[in-house]
């Protein structure tokens, strides 16, 4: 069986003046039905760029899509002219934005920000879509919604607002949802909630699940995969819990210990990555996170580590990374 | 809403009470007045008496208080009094003009908008094309020209296309007919400087949609809109254009107003005769309570026109409450 999703060797650079900035940089994963997927990284490494590519939201210019396939459902995304992908936006896919506070046109009400969608896509009139979307608002947990209907978005808070852009996102009925940091902009006591309805609504409606975020303990709770970005590259998949079990990137690794545990002692201190990323504008050869890498060798100065198979479902983009292994364990 | 059109109201009195206050005080500082300009003006033999009686019959030499109060009573109770020049009533002069002024600046209001609107979106949408390039240099040409300088340019065109195609030159009527006892020949009187006057607004206009409208398409909002899989039209119409319609409006509201009392030159250019130029008439023959009165007129319009440009907000954008 296919995968819903396959991304092959996806490269999005944006031509500046100051340079090729290459945010993505050759990328390749897939998303099997009704499953979780995340995308880890720091700002900057390219993983909402390479969300928004799926869509085809790349501002151009600057941005272009310079080489790689995208096929949703065996169907190249990128080989659809704009008419056609404008169907598969919002229809079969799904998308929510980081931002709940400006990610909602602040002069249309609720209910017709809602219900314009099943009335593009599934052909609805406008009672019927309003009456589905009343239901999609109950569903995200919103009070009230017949009144929420005519309220503009300033009327709602940011949970509230997040929970009215998934309920947008879900009322076509799509086969993936992406959701590009969801949670960063809100409250701490909003994330869990949203996170939690996020997940519970895609496994109920049996939708699949790209979750771009910073924030591992939300990877560790929710996603079924991991891939973690690191300057435009995927340099290490695998099952969450192999991941936190067993990271085999440097990268990934101080990424993990930069979190603070509450399985181990309190007096231990952070250990943060040291260094900036690299300027995607001048990657030369040789692995990217080599200037940051404690576990360096000769040979990440010259050839850049392919990302390979190390277990099962398991890759990592590193020279040292059975080392990495025997070094942890 | 409805408590803040009230207030909004209210707010007028203050405003044109300062309006009046400046213009009344500034009038009398200019050297001279209207007795003495009238029968010292040709720089012949000056008679003193004459010029005192003159002045007694029209006021001027009484307390610059008690002609204050008069000017403000006058004008809080519609009677403006008589023109100190022609010693017609001001009501009756101004009428005359209003309604010719009032026509063209809603002529060429509506001939912006219709222009600015379309062109600026047009540009907005294919930013950094040959489309864009020509309504930018469309707009940059009608910001550099002058109206009245566009005005004769229209003139002789007309004077010289009939001549070619019809035989005879027609040109636009020389006499102002209201618009309900002839609508043909007031339209083809007016609509030239209309779209004189027009051409140089909508440019400022055109602009000002163009970079609102830019603006509002990198916004968080039109990409949700985008990742929805919405078609461009409905995006531009429904998502983006009524949010980059506010500064718009404001600029249009503004020129709008400047236009009632400001198209001195172009009224010139049409032989119209208008606010514009009674109102340097008026000036330069020291007629102290025309001048008062058309500068109170023109405040008026200015604050009615920004009362329903903020209305109009309201109804643009729902963030923003009045109350």
């Amino acid at each position: 069986m296919s995968a819903l999703l396959e991304i092959e060797d996806l490269r999005t650079h944006f031509f500046t003046s100051s340079g090729v900035v290459k945010a993505v940089n050759g990328i390749s994963y897939d998303v099997q039905e009704g499953e979780t997927v995340a995308i880890v990284g720091e700002s900057g490494c390219g993983k909402s760029v390479s969300a928004l590519s799926i869509l085809g939201l790349i501002p151009s210019p600057p941005g272009r899509i310079v080489g790689g396939s995208i096929r949703f459902q065996s169907e190249d995304l990128l080989g659809l002219d704009d008419l056609q992908i404008r169907d598969i936006r919002g229809r079969q896919i799904g998308m929510i934005f980081q931002e709940p506070m400006t990610s909602l046109n602040p002069v249309l009400t609720i209910g017709l920000q809602l219900t314009e969608t099943m009335e593009h896509h599934l052909g609805m009139d406008r009672a019927d879509a309003e009456k589905k979307a009343v239901e999609y608002l109950r569903l995200v947990g919103i009070s009230e919604p017949e009144r929420r209907m005519r309220q503009y978005p300033h009327h709602l808070s940011g949970g509230m607002r997040q929970r009215v852009m998934i309920a947008m996102a879900l009322c076509c009925e799509p086969k993936l949802i992406i959701a590009d940091e969801p949670t960063t902009a809100l409250d701490v006591t909003i994330q869990a909630q949203i996170l939690e309805l996020m997940k519970n609504l895609t496994k109920r409606m049996g939708v699949a699940l790209i979750i771009i975020t910073h924030n591992l303990g939300v990877v560790a709770r929710y996603a079924d995969r991991v891939n973690v970005m690191y300057a435009g590259k995927i340099i290490e998949r695998g099952l969450a819990a192999d991941i936190y079990r067993e990271p085999r990137h440097p990268y990934t690794l101080g990424l993990l210990s930069s979190v603070p545990r509450l399985d181990q002692p309190r007096q231990q201190r952070l250990d943060p990555i040291d260094g900036q990323p690299p300027d995607l504008t001048r990657l030369g050869e040789g692995c990217s996170f080599l200037p940051r890498c404690k576990f360096s060798v000769e040979k990440c100065v010259s050839e850049t580590p392919p990302l390979e198979t190390i277990g099962d479902g398991h890759l990592s983009a590193c020279w040292e990374q059975e080392n990495l292994a025997t070094a942890r364990g | 809403m409805y408590k803040y059109t009230i207030k909004r109201i209210l707010l007028m009195f203050p405003t044109l009470l300062g309006a009046a206050v400046l213009v009344f005080f500034m009038l009398r500082l200019i050297p001279g007045d209207v007795c003495e300009l009238r029968m010292a003006g040709t720089g012949m033999y000056v008679d003193k008496e004459a010029i005192a009686t003159c002045q007694q019959n029209l006021g001027i030499n009484a307390p610059i208080y008690v002609q204050f109060i008069d000017f403000i009573t006058g004008f809080f109770t519609f009677d403006l009094g008589n023109s100190m020049w022609t010693g017609k009533p001001i009501l009756h002069e101004i009428g005359l003009r209003f309604e010719l002024s009032l026509q063209v600046a809603i002529m060429a209001t509506l001939t912006a908008t219709i222009i600015a609107i379309p062109l600026g979106t047009i540009s907005a949408i294919k930013q950094d094309t040959w489309i864009d390039y020509i309504v930018r240099s469309f707009s940059i040409a009608g910001i550099a020209m002058p109206s009245f300088w566009l005005g004769i340019l229209i003139i002789l065109g007309l004077l010289i296309m009939t001549q070619k195609f019809f035989g005879n030159p027609w040109m636009p009527p020389i006499h102002y007919t209201p618009i309900w006892e002839d609508p043909v020949a007031n339209i083809s009187q007016l609509i030239w400087p209309a779209v004189a006057t027009g051409y140089r607004y909508s440019a400022v206009a055109t602009r000002m949609t163009r970079s609102a409208l830019l603006e509002v398409l990198r916004e968080d909002y039109v990409r949700t809109a985008r990742a929805k899989g919405l078609l461009e039209k409905l995006i531009i119409n429904r998502h983006a254009l009524k949010n980059s319609l506010l500064p718009v409006a404001t600029i249009i509201g503004l020129e709008f107003a400047f236009l009632m009392g400001g198209l001195v030159v172009t009224e010139q250019v049409f032989n119209l005769n208008g606010l514009g130029k009674l109102f340097v008439e008026s000036v330069t023959n020291h007629d102290y309570t025309m001048t008062q009165s058309l500068v109170m007129l023109v405040a008026v319009v200015f604050i009615l026109t920004n009362l329903f440009i903020d209305i109009l907000y309201a109804w643009l954008d729902p963030r923003i409450r009045y109350s």
